[in-house]
């Protein structure tokens, strides 16, 4: 038995291989579920209803999602050209600390108009600055950049740690390690009333059609795309790897240092060191069922946001610990990238 | 001889998705035979031979050695049953010993330790017999082409092969060693081996072998005793048609377009390429001829702009192209065709379309303020397309699709469509068959009667002496003076691709 | 000053020293084996803390401590068949699959430990390894405290060097596991199957690292924790480049890289005032990356780490 590579995907099977992998993955994680005394059909009818089933539920889910469609459009870019920035859960915080600082500090100076912006843009400086350290480090002494975007994370969480206890400790926090907050004026404007929704979906999904436009209509997409590819071949036609990297990095961590930017100045209001349950880290999974597809990865970020937000109610209504959501999502991952592969190659006795 | 055949392919059909690399072929090898497999590139030799060592398991037939049929998809079947073969692109690990490599599979995995000096022993006597010396100790990454082919020889002598199958081995030797190995293996089918080996060149096949089996199109078209036949019937057996290379006819060379001057190419410590210099005028084609290895990746490089000169100068047009990029070549009218077409040339899972505007993709007329004018580009392709007669390609096509041959057209297409005044050409024919080969010669022609300067860098004597107007030599990273090509006879050429030219003067 | 430099000189430096190395050693020795053969392992920081949890909890629910160790070995080893199945006959994306194992690995050790303890406020602990005095060496002054008075998976794990150095370097399986890691036609050409070797590799150093986290809970936390193992895993995949793969430096790696964590433990103690703890705890991470950019242009890379292998495919 081997593969083969096809000549040609059918169109049927690229669509379906998504759906394909998340059912798998249910089924296996169905079995977790059993074990664990629970019905898992029912398990997930209650998923289903702790994420859709009320007006609450479905503003959560959508919240949510706003995260993990910018740290998946993070992972999506960079992965694209062969940059594998793991760093998206560091660069994620280091955005969010940086609008959080800004958003304590120039509110009394600037109009909300314009401090919005310099908040989103600062944290979009942050998160591409941190991701720019270990490319140079790949492109300069060829170190691999997935460690170093790893180890990273852990540095910046002690970084983090150490300024929430430092100079940028919320004094009113009865000593609770928290930052500083975002003034209530230039916090993000509400979505929906009476919920946690706000514009920050509005601006992932503008940046998901952004990506997608530039990924599949500019030169520099073609040029990025073709440096991903065949590095060889894209050099010798004369397509600069280095400075395009550069470039992908900087959109990558820019991407993931906005959507810590967003969850602070749109939800949360000041930085704790659980403000992500590791969006970085998923937002890798849902680049990976997105099959690293700019639009795809709105859809694939409201599949993951889904399980988490549903596993949350299911749990407390059944009792299944609501580590399944992890679960679901990593088995997701492994039987995504099986399901890719038959996309590409068919098997052969 | 009415012994049995030592080895028996028997009904071997292979497919690889739509195309039939295999079909329905059979042949035997008898005892101490040297046996020549004959074939254009692309003609399922190689497939043929893979299939019988048991890389390949085939779709059906079956494979005898000695009378016993051979478990398909099994090389270490193979070897037990005492075939060895020498894979045209060596199969050694290049940090390890010769020795290593030798005994790797040669002993119980279970063991607590290693065999070595007997193991060296048995080498060196083998070695010895044989006249294959090399060092055991030696690192592969340390030897020559041609030792390197000893080692894999020795690979399977020290398995105790009696079946030796040989994958092109003349491909990266000289003409002088190449004869050496052919009396080599004359001396091992006198002690009782069988040869086969593969080639698609006939002199040696006509110097060398007892028999000959001809391959075309996946089938045997043809087996002849080498006694029994010549030169002219072999050659249209192997194509099957006559197809006719082209030749230069004189004219008329201009001014220099692109020179090099005492140029030297190092890594590290290591010389690529050493204090040479050439020139190539308008209108003329200047063959470089070397068998692989010897620093034509290197020269290709530097003539494309990838690799930087560390000494010397370089001139394009009458300035310096020092320093040079792909996208300042390209810029300055500079045509290149890569080494490689899948790793360097084209991006096989891009679109006919992209491939065809990669280098030129920033210009003003696919370029339209950052967002490509993807109908411009359409367009461009689809006069390529017509222009080039890349076959089964529209612009929207996978590029890895392409055959060989029209993926090389699309490559030549978008250098020349633009009329270049220097073209590097780096074994522009590499792996082709002779229909491509004759269409690729004929657009190097035209180029050149349409003035262009044209560097031509091949191990294929046949090509650079129908094409090249002067020939130099490289040779361990250095170039022998320029030949007129009417002064290079077969003898001189062969001396000077085994580096005998020092001290003449240059023509 | 003086009393940064007089920790260099207490006993208990040297034996956290020995301490802090051990899962280190077992994790880099694993990812190591990987490598050599041509897999890249980033499954190491879910296997790691999956075989941390398993060990706990075997010996949490009456097991001894080797039944522990050794079920936390079968685990590992499980889950590097599967990182296995992914990376070699399948030949996906070695970066991807590894992060997806170690997420996986990591949620369903998390899912597992909360449904055998759903409500605890704090971990139970189990009784760990005791420090086993060597008879004779551990009554040298110094020396015997500092080196011969460790738990025995500590004594292995040094054993599990040599053993790991002898076995690449001398054998015939090292030399075809070293060869697959260079070049896997060249194995296949000669009768093995690289493909097998690669699993082979692969299962092992992945029952390695599992015991390498099983160490942090029957020897140094003696209870689990999520998110405990704290990226021992990347640095064990950093440590492997430092040690350019070669057995007996990753070993000096590891006790280097312990050295300098076991210090600024205790520095902490000594330096005072205005310098934030955090700063202290960044260290081995900084260090891990700078062993990264010091040894990466001059390690000996497996020519084929990361090159999938397919039959029939060049």
């Amino acid at each position: 038995m081997r593969l083969e590579r096809r000549t040609q995907t059918p169109l049927a099977l690229a669509l379906t291989a998504p759906l394909v992998a998340v059912a798998i993955a249910l089924a296996l994680s169905g079995v977790l579920i059993a074990i664990a005394g629970a019905n898992p059909l029912q398990a997930y009818y209650e998923m289903l209803k702790g994420a859709f089933g009320s007006r609450l539920s479905i503003s959560e889910t959508l919240t949510r999602t706003t995260p993990l469609v910018l740290t998946g459009l993070a992972a999506a870019v960079a992965f694209r050209s062969r940059l594998w920035n793991i760093g998206g859960e560091g660069q994620f915080y280091v955005g969010a600390l940086c609008a959080a600082w800004l958003g304590h500090s120039i509110a009394a100076v600037l109009p909300p108009v314009l401090a919005i912006p310099v908040m989103m843009i600062a944290g979009m400086i942050a998160g591409a600055l941190l991701l720019l350290g270990p490319v140079i480090l790949r492109i300069r002494f060829g170190v691999d950049e997935v460690v170093t975007t790893l180890l990273l994370n852990f540095i910046v969480l002690l970084f983090v740690s150490m300024m929430i206890e430092g100079p940028l400790k919320d004094p009113l926090a009865f000593g609770w390690p928290q930052s500083v907050a975002v003034s209530n004026d230039v916090m993000l404007p509400k979505l929906l009333s009476r919920s946690r929704l706000h514009i920050g979906l509005l601006i992932a999904i503008a940046a998901a059609i952004i990506i997608y436009v530039v990924q599949s209509r500019t030169v520099f997409g073609v040029k990025s795309r073709a440096a991903g590819l065949n590095a060889a071949a894209a050099s010798f036609a004369g397509i600069s790897l280095g400075s395009t990297l550069l470039v992908v990095a900087c959109i990558s961590g820019a991407l993931a240092g906005l959507a810590g930017a967003i969850e602070v100045t749109g939800l949360k209001g000041y930085v704790t060191l659980d403000l992500s349950p590791g969006y970085g880290y998923s937002g890798i999974v849902v680049a990976m069922l997105a099959g690293l597809n700019p639009l795809g990865v709105v859809a694939t970020a409201l599949f993951v946001a889904i399980v988490f937000v549903g596993a949350d109610s299911m749990s407390r209504a059944m009792g299944v610990p609501s580590f399944i959501a992890d679960v679901i999502v990593s088995i997701s991952l492994l039987t995504m990238l099986v399901c890719l592969l038959f996309t590409t190659y068919r098997v052969r006795r | 001889m009415t012994r049995p055949p030592v080895l028996e392919l028997s009904g071997i059909t292979k497919r690889f998705g739509d195309l039939v690399a295999n079909d329905d072929i059979s042949l035997s090898l008898n005892q101490g035979e040297l046996l020549a497999l004959l074939g254009e590139n692309g003609a399922g030799k190689t497939t043929l031979m893979n299939i019988l060592f048991g890389h390949y398991t085939a779709d059906s037939g079956e494979v005898r050695a000695f009378g016993d049929v051979l478990p398909p998809g099994k090389p270490s079947a193979a070897i037990e049953a005492g075939i060895g073969m020498v894979h045209q692109h060596f199969t050694l690990a290049g940090n390890l010993s010769v020795l290593d490599n030798v005994m790797i599979g040669t002993e119980g995995l279970g063991l607590f330790t290693s065999a070595r000096r007997p193991a060296r022993r048995k080498l060196t006597e083998l070695a010895e017999r044989f006249g294959l010396q090399v060092d055991p100790e030696a690192m592969i990454s340390d030897l020559s082409v041609g030792e390197r082919q000893r080692v894999e020889i020795l690979k399977a002598l020290y398995r105790d092969a009696r079946v030796l199958i040989l994958d092109e081995p003349t491909a990266v030797l000289t003409r002088i060693e190449a004869d050496k190995l052919f009396e080599t293996l004359r001396t091992m089918t006198e002690t009782g081996l069988s040869l086969i080996f593969i080639s698609h060149k006939l002199h040696e096949v006509m110097a060398a072998s007892s028999r000959v089996v001809i391959l075309r199109g996946g089938k045997v078209v043809a087996e002849r005793n080498t006694a029994d036949t010549d030169r002219a019937e072999l050659a249209e057996l192997m194509v099957g048609r006559r197809v006719v290379r082209p030749r230069r006819q004189d004219q008329r060379a201009g001014d220099t377009v692109f020179s090099a001057r005492n140029v030297s190419v190092t890594q590290g410590e290591r010389t690529l390429l050493d204090d040479v210099s050439f020139e190539v005028r308008s209108g003329e084609i200047l063959g470089i001829i070397g068998v692989s290895g010897n620093g034509q990746a290197t020269l290709g490089k530097l003539t494309c702009g990838l690799a930087e000169a560390t000494q010397g100068d370089l001139t394009f047009d009458g300035r310096t192209a020092k320093g040079f990029t792909p996208h300042d070549l390209v810029e300055s009218a500079a045509g290149r065709i890569p080494e490689d077409r899948n790793t360097e040339g084209a991006i096989g899972e891009m679109a006919v379309w992209e491939n065809s505007v990669l280098e030129r993709i920033s210009e003003p007329r696919f370029n339209r303020r950052g967002f490509v004018n993807r109908k411009a580009c359409r367009d461009y392709s689809a006069e390529l397309i017509r222009r080039f007669d890349i076959r089964g390609a529209t612009p929207d096509t996978g590029t890895r699709l392409l055959s060989g041959g029209n993926m090389q057209k699309m490559i030549l297409g978008r250098n020349l469509a633009s009329t270049p005044k220097f073209i590097v050409a780096n074994q522009p024919t590499r792996g082709l068959d002779e229909g491509a080969i004759a269409a690729v010669h004929t657009e190097l022609l035209a180029a050149r009667e349409a003035g262009a300067a044209i560097l031509l860098i091949s191990e294929d004597l046949d090509e650079v002496n129908a094409l090249s107007d002067r020939i130099q030599a490289i040779v361990k990273g250095r170039l022998s003076a320029p030949v007129a090509a009417s002064e290079a006879d077969s003898r001189r050429i062969g001396l000077m691709m085994a580096g005998i030219w020092e001290g003449e003067d240059a023509a | 000053m003086m009393e940064a430099l007089d920790i260099f000189t207490t006993a208990s430096l040297w034996g956290a020293v020995l301490r802090i190395a051990t899962p280190l050693i077992f994790g880099t020795l694993g990812a190591l084996i990987c490598e050599r053969s041509g897999v890249l392992n980033l499954g190491i920081e879910g296997i790691m803390t999956l075989g941390a949890m398993v060990a706990w909890m075997t010996v949490y629910q009456g097991g001894d401590l080797w039944t522990g160790l050794a079920v936390a070995a079968f685990c590992g080893g499980m889950f590097g068949l599967l990182h296995a199945f992914l990376t070699v006959p399948l030949g996906l994306s070695q970066h991807v699959t590894g992060l997806g194992i170690t997420l996986f690995a990591s949620s369903l050790t998390y899912f597992v430990y909360r449904l055998s303890l759903p409500v605890s406020s704090s971990p139970p602990t189990i009784e760990p390894f005791q420090p086993l005095a060597i008879p004779g060496l551990s009554d040298i002054p110094f020396l015997g405290e500092a080196l011969f008075s460790q738990t025995a998976p500590t004594y292995l794990a040094i054993l599990a060097a040599a053993v790991t150095a002898w076995v690449l370097a001398k054998t015939p399986l090292g030399l075809a596991v070293r060869m697959t890691g260079e070049n896997p036609h060249a194995v296949e050409a000669q009768g093995l199957n690289p493909i097998r070797i690669r699993i082979g590799a692969i299962v092992v150093g992945s029952a390695l690292m599992a015991v390498g986290g099983a160490f942090l809970t029957t020897a140094t936390f003696n209870s689990f924790f999520p998110t405990m193992v704290q990226g021992r895993g990347w640095v064990c995949i950093a440590l492997v480049v430092f040690a350019s793969w070669q057995p007996g430096k990753a070993l000096l790696g590891a006790l280097l890289f312990a050295l300098f964590d076991a210090y600024q433990l205790r520095l902490q103690h000594v330096v005072e005032g205005g310098v934030p703890y955090q700063l202290f705890l960044m260290v081995p991470y900084v260090l891990s990356i700078v062993a990264l950019i010091v040894m990466s242009r001059r390690a000996r890379v497996p020519n084929a780490l990361m090159a999938p292998y397919r039959r029939g495919e060049r």
